[in-house]
């Protein structure tokens, strides 16, 4: 019981450390853009698919990490810049149902593209996982990779993010742009900077977060699918453009989650939509989110 | 007046191109029955609230009918069913999802549609899981009916349906209520000050938006005799929505006009391009939001207005 307890919680951690990356992306285009990314599970499924493919080119396990980064790296300054450059910059003023729309369309595209690209065979490329071994916790032994890589990765990236938006001049422009778009334009902002460079950090979080995740799963047809729906429960559930809020929303989420896994397993997916309707029946701006004043 | 001539236009085509080629009666009866989904959806985006989750009340009608099976006979008493217990559902779901907009409307619809999703995946003893239910197939209006005549008899039925509760919609959104529903899009607290209250409003076309998936979920079940979990998935929730605005949200025509191409682009895309049949559907669908705003309808109307001015 202790022993399950102890392996529920370590599954917890390493999931909500992928959920974070991809969640927070979201989080952060909607904050700025005010577009909720239906097509973000795409850029994570994309970013698993370039990983493995590296991985495979690479040969050798110890580039295979070198692999993971350049996976990220490259689907979020290549997708990052084209889809809101080419797409989203041409829906800014129009109605929010369309602009969901155009994503939910992209999402569409982009999850043939993946089928035409890689085919529909299961991959499996665990390189990185065999490279860092194994570590021992409390009598149960758990692959490196998932015990402190992905924790650790997902915590550096919310560390340099609220540095980022916190200290730089790109990011105090982002948070201004975030609270009022017209203020911000008035003073100087170039806010069509913003909306590029925050759209190409997200796009690449999410693609992190694939390429992390490709190698303790087989990736198939529809990974970013089950990806998006999850992410977009912690969005909610902790408060549109909410960061630190959604770090702990996908670890109150991974954990609930990975308890649901090995003590209700027919719970396990309906778990964090139970939890999001709760949290949201008792603060509707959800568990971050502070309510917006009605501008009437 | 010309939009009357329109439906009973569209209506006649609809009879002579299932007439014509026999294996649309069955691609157009599934897509009357998207089309009466998507009647219900588009009256929630009157009120500019998106629904990302009205897979669950299509599926509620589909399983209705597929667990009442056994039990019942007649494919008229099954649709019923189908429409009564989506409209139970709806009005246990609405009234908490009716407090919330936008954004949080659209996730609270999808989080509910998941939770019945994998519920349907998961009871494998109850649903069978994914292999889902097969439907034997009923009587229509105490006819026992094979082959030919079954899928005429479901197609009149959906055609039948298509056509009164387009008319009736029609009519609900010329009524105080059906007008208020576009005030709680532009205005909402104007709405309060007039008296009327805008969760009322908007829970009342909610109620019937899943009545109307009901209906087309326990359609889809008869047509096709088999129901699946993937009735309630979320993607099958943005095809709704995509359907909507592919038709266009401004005549109750929209959304069946939607609907048929929809379904036609879907077969023959699926045929000639079977890895890629969701992106030409995805490039279709940011044609017409790129391009025409208004959807099908509105092309429609352009063509009757240049028309018009000649004649």
């Amino acid at each position: 019981m202790g022993l399950l307890l102890l392996l529920a919680v370590l599954d917890g951690l390493a999931y909500a450390g992928q959920l974070f990356m991809v969640a927070v992306g979201l989080t952060l285009v909607f904050g700025v853009l005010k577009i909720l990314n239906v097509a973000h599970g795409s850029l994570f499924a994309i970013g698993a698919y370039v990983a493995a493919t590296l991985i495979g080119w690479f040969g050798a396990e110890e580039l295979s990490l070198l692999a993971l980064a350049i996976a990220a790296l490259a689907v979020g300054a290549l997708f990052g810049p084209a889809i809101e450059r080419g797409l989203l910059a041409r829906i800014y003023d129009k109605e929010h149902v369309l602009q969901l729309l155009v994503t939910f369309a992209l999402f569409m595209i982009l999850e043939d593209l993946q089928k035409l690209l890689w085919g529909v065979q299961p991959r499996f490329e665990d390189a990185p996982v065999r490279l860092l071994g194994q570590v021992e916790v409390g009598g149960i032994f758990y692959t490196a990779y998932q015990l402190l890589l992905l924790p650790g990765v997902a915590l550096v990236a919310l560390l340099l993010l609220v540095w980022f938006l916190r200290r730089t001049l790109l990011g105090r422009s982002i948070v201004a742009v975030t609270h009022d778009r017209e203020a911000a334009v008035a003073i100087g902002i170039d806010a069509r900077f913003v909306y590029l460079s925050t759209f190409t950090i997200g796009a690449g979080l999410a693609a992190l977060g694939g390429a992390l995740a490709a190698p303790t799963t087989s990736l198939v047809p529809g990974v970013g699918v089950q990806m998006i729906v999850l992410s977009f429960a912690v969005v909610a559930t902790a408060g549109l453009g909410q960061i630190e809020g959604a770090a702990v929303t996908a670890l109150l989420i991974g954990l609930a989650r990975s308890l649901a896994v090995y003590f209700a397993p027919e719970l396990e997916v309906v778990v964090p939509y139970l939890l999001m309707v709760a949290v949201l029946l008792v603060r509707p701006a959800g568990l971050f989110g502070r309510r917006e004043l009605r501008r009437v | 007046m010309a939009h009357r001539l329109l439906v009973a236009a569209a209506a006649a085509l609809l009879l002579l191109l299932a007439t014509a080629q026999p294996w649309l009666r069955f691609v157009l009866t599934i897509a009357l029955s998207t089309g009466l989904a998507v009647l219900g959806i588009m009256m929630l985006l009157r009120a500019g609230q998106v629904s990302f989750g009205h897979a669950l009340y299509v599926a509620a009608g589909a399983y209705t009918v597929a667990f009442l099976r056994p039990h019942s006979g007649e494919a008229l008493f099954l649709v019923l069913a189908g429409a009564v217990v989506a409209t139970g559902i709806g009005l246990l779901v609405g009234l908490f999802v009716t407090r919330y907009r936008d954004i949080f409307f659209g996730m609270l619809n999808l989080a509910f549609s998941m939770v019945a999703w994998s519920l349907l995946e998961k009871l494998y003893a109850l649903t069978r899981g994914t292999d889902g239910i097969r439907v034997a197939r009923p009587e229509v209006a105490g006819l026992a009916l094979e082959g030919p005549a079954y899928e005429w008899a479901l197609l009149l039925l959906a055609l039948a349906l298509a056509l009164t509760s387009g008319g009736l919609v029609a009519r609900y959104l010329r009524t105080p209520a059906g007008e208020a529903l576009g005030a709680v899009k532009t205005r909402e607290t104007r709405l309060e000050f007039a008296g009327i209250s805008a969760r009322r409003v908007l829970l009342q076309a909610y109620l019937v938006s899943a009545f109307l998936a009901g209906v087309g979920g326990a359609i889809a079940a008869l047509a096709t005799l088999h129901v699946t979990p993937l009735l309630a998935y979320w993607t099958h929730s943005g095809e709704l929505v995509f359907v909507a605005i592919l038709g266009g949200t401004g005549h109750v025509l929209g959304p069946f006009l939607g609907a048929v191409v929809f379904e036609l682009v879907r077969v023959y895309a699926a045929a000639s391009f079977p890895d890629a049949w969701q992106m030409i559907l995805g490039l279709v669908l940011l044609g017409i939001i790129l391009a025409a705003t208004r959807g099908l309808v509105g092309l429609v109307d352009d063509l009757l207005a240049r028309f018009g001015r000649r004649a």
